[in-house]
């Protein structure tokens, strides 16, 4: 068994005379082999360039509203300016990199790796699905250039559909062009896992990422298309006024509202289930440890799907729906979080007993553990009634789910992005750097939100661009901590990009992990395998080192 | 011949049996997608329906029935010949394949026809909403109804049957690259998933519309 954890590629310095390597990076030249290409892994990497452009466009915006929220006037920016801000942070941070970020980049490369597969199974409908995103990514960034959206990222009617400008069109239609591809990824997912799977990977030998991903895929095929139809329709008020929300005309502005939370409350889930996906992997090849209740996991991705659909309406306690629909919307939510507590309590089992490495994707596992925790815990005052009358549009709320979102999902996006990084490119990161980015995102994320807690309980609301003078030490500590967030950022993309050029070599499994993307070269061949895997074992088949089966 | 077959294979599946059922899975699962999305719409109807049950009533009456009826005659004949044209393909029958999906995409057009003479209809009689919305006074059984809730009931049918007609055009589209297709013989006894596929998404569109004709048209009639 492999026992060098950063292993360096020594067969190729072996032979010097021998051939480049032939593997998907360098099967093909020239842009139009990427631009037309229906390798997944080439799609994967299209992918990543997108995402993370969205992403530090999202994140300049985030900037420019903690810049303005260092003093208690609105010096910097007009109110009017400052919504279009706050609007278009939430729609490109959502729509454009959240919900896209792990299963367009790392589900996309992994997901037929890690069943053996040779690719998913329509790729050509694969590569359209990127092609989709990037015309809705147009789209909402045109929404910007000509002038900016000022209705949130929830486009709430009558607000989007009747006063708002018409930029609202674009944005709208933006969120739902990416939707379509969210679907697209989604179908070729579900139908991959279902139909080609390697012989004897049987479903209870699929590795947890998967099952978390097949749970996210059902997920963005019964939620997306109610949130487009939802759109399609502010679309239709705004051009030929038909008032299908419009109170005015006997439409009911509830209706838009129960329409776009009950995908936007299940879209919560396709940002996190990913990264709990990523989270397993990372957290029992770390531990050296089997994962502790492999069938709970997997089942409590599933339970969470369904689950996700049943809450919407904790979003609306203070919209003017009725007191019961709110108890049961109430109880209902709290229920959500059983199987998220499963999960977090499986992951702190595995970690028992187990041989830690502190490598740099296992400090983002942790990272991830301690906010989605914090994050979760805040969800359940939210889910009660009389407290979230209180809380409700209050900078609890923000704190709250970008500890879930932010602190969740970009944890598990970056430290699955550490993980597979040898396999994807083939060359390793210098692990210094990492595991201090992974130090400066955490605390940059904890002094950036935790103060925001304490801002929303004192009652400072979201979406005003001045306060108070008394709420200005809170929000300076919260400024300060976004501005180290953001370097915290940005160092990854640096020595990312540095690795490609000057970083070693990887060895086909540099961590030693288990799991078929590691049964073949780094970066893989485009047929994924030289030959077609078999499997005979169960997943996460880490043994435990000889001196501790000694001690037992 | 066994040649032309394999290259019907794509390189990510082993044999054709994969292929075909992973095709009809992916299928089935953007059906799926597709009764949420016009499960939305559905909502929304059944929705301010409840609210507004007289206006419902009396806006439904003013729609025609009979090119209603006429119209579900002509798609239940659609999916039968889209059956027979997938039998056809089954069984290797290059020319009936052919045939049969003409008659289909000639009764889609049918469809398609009698809607724009609907759509035509209600255009001059100012059903349709938006500024030039208006009731006319002839109308008896409108006396006490409120307009706006009429619009409404227009809003809703023209958002569900122009997104039904909508899929009926992408549909027309993908059986004349079907006609191409099996006009060059590229089905045969063993590859015909293409067509079998198609032929399950024109059968979900008849049955939306199989679903849109009596909640739009008869519900309220005596
Ligand atoms: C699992 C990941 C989760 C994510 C990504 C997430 C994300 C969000 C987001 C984006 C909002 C703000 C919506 C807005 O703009 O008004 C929100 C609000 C809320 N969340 Fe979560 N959430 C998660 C988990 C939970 C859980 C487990 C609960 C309850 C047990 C919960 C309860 C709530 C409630 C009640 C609100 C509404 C607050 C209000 O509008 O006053 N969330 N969440
Ligand atoms: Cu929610």
């Amino acid at each position: 068994m492999e026992t060098n954890v950063v292993g360096v590629d020594q067969s190729s310095s072996g032979e010097p005379s021998a051939p480049p390597r032939v593997h998907y990076l360098n099967a093909a030249y020239g842009i139009g082999s990427w631009l037309l290409t229906k390798d997944h892994k080439r799609i994967a990497l299209l992918y990543l360039l997108s995402v993370t452009f969205f992403f530090f466009i999202g994140g300049f915006f985030a900037v420019l509203i903690r810049l303005e929220l260092i003093t208690p006037p609105g010096d910097l920016m007009q109110s009017e300016t400052y919504n279009k801000m706050f609007t278009m942070h939430g729609v490109l941070m959502i729509f454009f990199f959240l919900i896209p970020a792990i299963p367009a980049v790392l589900g996309n490369f992994l997901v037929p790796m890690m069943i053996g597969a040779r690719d998913l199974a329509f790729p050509r409908i694969n590569l359209l699905s990127w092609y989709i995103y990037s015309i809705g990514g147009l789209l909402g960034m045109g929404a910007v250039i000509f002038g900016g959206v000022d209705t949130g990222w929830t486009f709430y009617t009558p607000y989007s559909s009747t006063y708002s400008n018409s930029n609202v069109i674009l944005a709208a239609l933006g969120a739902f062009v990416a939707g379509f591809s969210s679907i697209l990824t989604g179908l070729n997912f579900i139908v991959t896992i279902h139909k080609m799977r390697a012989p004897g990977l049987t479903w209870s030998r699929l590795p947890l990422f998967i099952w978390a991903h097949y749970a996210t895929s059902i997920i963005q095929i019964l939620g997306t298309p109610v949130v487009a139809i939802a759109i399609v329709l502010v679309a239709l008020e705004r051009l030929f006024h038909i008032g299908i929300f419009d109170p005015k005309l006997g439409g009911d502005p509830l209706l838009f509202q129960h329409l776009f939370w009950f995908y936007s409350h299940p879209a919560v889930y396709i940002m996190i289930l990913p990264a709990m996906g990523v989270i397993n992997e990372l957290i029992t090849c770390f531990s050296r440890k089997r994962i502790f209740g492999y069938h709970f996991i997997a089942g409590s991705s599933i339970a969470i799907a369904v689950l996700g659909f049943l809450v919407w309406g904790h979003h609306m306690f203070t919209s003017g729906q009725s007191i019961y629909g709110g108890f049961v919307f109430s109880v209902l939510s709290m229920l959500v979080a059983i199987p998220s507590a499963i999960k977090v309590f499986n992951w702190t089992a595995t970690f028992y007993k187990g041989s830690i490495s502190y490598q740099a994707p296992m400090l983002y596992a942790f990272g991830f553990i301690g906010l989605f925790t914090i994050g979760g815990l805040t969800g359940l005052f939210l889910a009660t009634t009389a407290i979230d009358v209180h809380l409700h549009d209050t900078y609890f709320v923000v704190a709250h789910f970008h500890y879930i979102m932010v602190g969740g999902t970009i944890m598990g996006y970056l430290g699955g992005l550490h993980y597979w990084w040898p396999k994807m490119t083939g060359k390793i990161y210098p692990e210094g750097w990492a595991r201090f980015a992974a130090l400066v995102i955490f605390v940059g994320f904890n002094l950036t939100f935790l103060p925001q807690f304490i801002l929303g309980y004192l009652g400072m609301p979201r979406r005003y661009h001045y306060y108070p003078e008394e709420f200005q030490v809170l929000n300076v500590m919260s400024s300060a901590g976004a501005s180290i967030l953001g370097v915290g950022y940005l160092i990854p993309m640096v020595y990312f990009v540095w690795s490609l050029r000057y970083g070693k070599a990887s060895a086909q499994n540099p961590w030693g992990a288990h799991g078929l993307e590691w049964e073949t070269s780094s970066p893989p061949p485009t047929e994924n395998f030289e030959k077609q895997p078999i499997v005979t074992h169960e997943p996460y088949d880490y043994t435990p080192k000889p001196e501790e089966v000694a001690v037992v | 011949m066994s040649n032309e077959h394999a290259s019907a294979l794509a390189h990510q599946f082993d044999d054709l049996d994969q292929q075909f059922e992973a095709s009809t899975l992916g299928m089935w699962v953007f059906l799926v997608q597709e009764i949420l999305f016009f499960g939305g719409l559905f909502l929304a109807y059944s929705i301010y329906r409840l609210q507004y049950p007289q206006a419902f009533e009396a806006a439904s009456r003013l729609l025609d029935y009979k090119l209603g009826a006429l119209n579900t005659a002509v798609l239940i004949c659609s999916s039968l010949t889209m059956a027979l044209a997938v039998r056809s393909a089954q069984l290797g029958q290059r020319r009936a394949l052919v045939n049969y999906l003409l008659m289909t995409i000639a009764l889609g057009a049918v469809f398609l026809g009698v809607k724009v003479v609907e759509y035509g209809d209600k255009f001059e009689h100012h059903l349709v909403p938006g500024p030039h919305f208006a009731l006319s006074a002839h109308e008896p059984h409108l006396i006490g109804i409120n307009p706006q809730h009429v619009q409404l009931f227009f809003s809703l049918y023209f958002a569900m049957t122009g997104m039904h007609a909508l899929h009926m055009v992408v549909g027309i589209g993908i059986l004349a690259v079907l006609v191409v297709m099996a006009w060059r013989g590229r089905f045969s006894e063993e590859y015909y998933t293409p067509v079998d596929i198609v032929g399950l998404y024109w059968h979900f569109v008849d049955i939306v519309w199989i679903f849109l004709f009596p909640l739009l048209y008869l519900i309220s009639r005596h």
